[in-house]
């Protein structure tokens, strides 16, 4: 980062071309987090059962269903961003360490598919009568 | 060769002392990556399942509310509530504030009295429903 003008720099225009949006992302998504799982895990707890048509039922309410989606895009973007950290500081090979990061955006990407397929399919599915 | 006490002791391969800080920065790591794998893991299982029907759902609820379940549910309500008051720490500290020694050796200590706080008030209150339950 000792090359270009600041202001270069700070658009991300140094050597990795990436400037602080990897640590400023990783700020956003955790604020997005800190909102968005308590808010899930008390409406967890206020549930009256864990059966499959109180939570089915929940899960199809707009107001739950897009904190939802929310929260699976937030949670899987920072854990992308987090243990791409930790790839990068304990796998030193080159190799293994772009193998490593391209099966993480896999299991980040898919995984965040998954989940967001699966609670709008419960939410488009309608309220169970 | 005396050592003077006082003085802290540079990070060496084999010679460290544990300190609030360094604990809280490996946990913070370690949560986070339980997290990300086990929590991760187990959310889309639980949408998928929930997405699958009425029988994919019952079988992971047996899985999910057998001894193991709570375990992980338990280990994973740790990992969360330790991730995010450590989280809540890195923001004070990005904004430049508490690196005062003694300041940030309080902060260290209570993300850890924190999240175990909070995860027992949590466990305790689900077991105790539970046992009203039945």
């Amino acid at each position: 980062m000792g090359t270009g003008t600041g202001i270069g720099r700070v658009r991300g225009l140094g050597s990795a071309k990436h400037g602080s949006i990897h640590w400023w992302r990783q700020r956003v998504t955790a604020a997005g987090n800190l909102l968005l799982v308590p808010w899930f895990i008390v409406s967890l707890f206020r549930l009256p059962s864990f059966d499959y048509a109180t939570v089915a039922g929940w899960m199809a309410s707009p107001l739950v269903a897009v904190p939802l989606v929310l929260l699976t895009i937030s949670v899987f973007y920072h854990l992308r961003l987090g243990l791409q950290v930790v790839l990068e500081d304990y796998v030193h090979e080159e190799g293994s360490k772009v193998f490593c990061i391209l099966l993480l955006n896999f299991y980040a990407i898919g995984s965040a598919a998954l989940a967001i397929f699966s609670i709008l399919k419960i939410a488009f599915g309608g309220v169970p009568a | 060769m005396s050592r003077n006490p006082g003085r802290p002791l540079s990070p060496h391969l084999t010679v460290w002392k544990w300190g609030p800080a360094m604990l809280v920065s490996i946990l913070h790591r370690a949560t986070g990556t339980a997290l990300a794998i086990g929590g991760g893991i187990a959310f889309v299982w639980w949408l998928v399942a929930a997405a699958s029907g009425a029988e994919a759902y019952d079988n992971f609820l047996a899985i999910a509310t057998s001894w193991f379940g709570y375990l992980v549910a338990v280990g994973l309500t740790w990992s969360f509530f330790q991730h995010l008051f450590s989280g809540l720490r890195h923001f004070v500290l990005d904004t430049g504030a508490g690196y005062e020694l003694k300041a940030n050796r309080i902060g260290s200590i209570l993300t850890v009295v924190g999240s175990i706080v909070v995860t027992f008030a949590i466990w305790a209150t689900v077991f105790v429903k539970m046992m009203g339950a039945h």
